[in-house]
């Protein structure tokens, strides 16, 4: 099925809540509400024509101007072989969606990645926990606003360059053959 | 010359030897067994390093599965923060004396991965290093190299005095280690 078709499947079931395909140049993805998430994805798995077996990828997109947090979920059929795109946007203050570990289960790491990195909140999530830094991290790693704390366990976050004070002896010598050449004079060419 | 750096420079290469301590010292040199602490890719030329070709154990080195039992550990990767507190447990179950090699630009720095939020700048934040072996990964013969360096140092100490203390203080890092359950 195209993305067209996949499109107006889940228009026929929801109705009015299914909008307009995104136009885009390479995937089409469609915007859904916050609210639906759940509902949708689980008929996206259990329909008999669409058969999304096989959440791909769950990812956020930070969108300081907009003020969003963009949440994104990429659908993979491996029995009918096609694709799809959701596309929720949040509010970045607060943002919080349905988990859908109810419907895929791969689904649950993909979350608590874009809970650590991003700061969602997956409500209805079995284990909500940061998984890539420690438990006891402060901030959000992948929003664009993200300052990193100077130290964490007493460990400083950052490193001083060691090579400061310190000169390149080629350097100084290159520096003192161009002053030598620049005050000798020069060579009148005889005609 | 770095600041942090200034006052360690000569305090171990000046110690002097008596008889007694070169022969312990030549036991101990010759039996450094080294922890198995494999973090990224430098972990494989760790392999190699123990494996056949360059087979540091002509110099007496193994490689140890427990902290207990080693007396090196060889930092092979990027450490993150998450293990960079199992990293300060490992350490701190070594049994005295203990020598830390700090392999890869990774280990040493941060390296390549040196902006991303969740490394680590460096093992010597955490544990006091003994030799850096530089390279990305270095090659099994750079880390025998090391690992040469560091009997070296071996061979430098007095078996009778405390061992002295290398790079900069370490502070604590506040962990409660104690196992919940």
């Amino acid at each position: 099925m195209t993305f067209e078709e996949i499109q107006q499947r889940l228009a026929a079931k929801f109705g009015e809540r299914i909008g307009a395909l995104a136009p885009a140049n390479k995937d089409a993805s469609l915007l859904v509400q916050a609210a639906d998430i759940l509902e949708i994805c689980r008929f996206a798995k259990d329909d008999e024509a669409l058969v999304f077996d096989c959440l791909m990828n769950l990812s956020t997109v930070d969108w300081p101007k907009k003020n969003q947090i963009e949440v994104v979920y990429h659908l993979w059929s491996y029995r009918r072989r096609h694709g799809f795109v959701l596309k929720v946007a949040l509010d970045r203050a607060k943002p919080e969606i349905a988990s859908i570990t109810s419907v895929w289960k791969s689904a649950d790491w993909l979350e608590r990645e874009q809970f650590d990195l991003m700061g969602v909140q997956f409500t209805g999530h079995p284990d909500l926990r940061r998984i890539m830094l420690p438990d006891d991290w402060v901030g959000h790693p992948l929003r664009k606003d993200y300052a990193e704390q100077p130290q964490w366990h007493n460990i400083t976050t950052t490193r001083d360059n060691s090579l400061e004070g310190y000169v390149r002896l080629d350097e100084l010598k290159k520096k003192a053959a161009d002053a030598a050449a620049a005050a000798a004079p020069k060579k009148e060419v005889l005609s | 010359m770095p600041k942090n750096y200034q006052q360690d420079f000569g305090s171990i290469i000046t110690s002097k030897t008596s008889f007694i301590d070169e022969i312990i010292n030549l036991a101990r040199k010759s039996s450094i067994f080294y922890l198995l602490f494999g973090l990224a890719c430098c972990g494989i030329e760790l392999m190699q390093t123990g494996g056949p070709r360059a087979d540091i154990d002509r110099f007496g080195s193994v490689p140890r599965a427990t902290p207990r039992q080693s007396d090196l550990m060889i930092v092979a990767g990027t450490l993150t923060y998450k293990m960079a507190e199992r990293c300060r447990l490992l350490y701190e179950q070594m049994a005295e004396p203990k020598y830390v090699i700090s392999m890869g630009s990774c280990a040493s720095c941060g390296g390549l991965f040196q902006y991303a939020y969740s490394v680590c700048k460096g093992v010597d934040k955490l544990v006091p290093v003994d030799i850096y072996v530089p390279g990305c990964p270095p090659r099994p013969e750079a880390l025998t190299e090391g690992l040469m360096r560091v009997q070296d140092k071996i061979m430098r100490e007095r078996w009778f005095n405390a061992r002295q203390k290398v790079g900069q203080p370490q502070p604590s890092l506040g962990i409660d280690y104690k196992v919940t359950a």
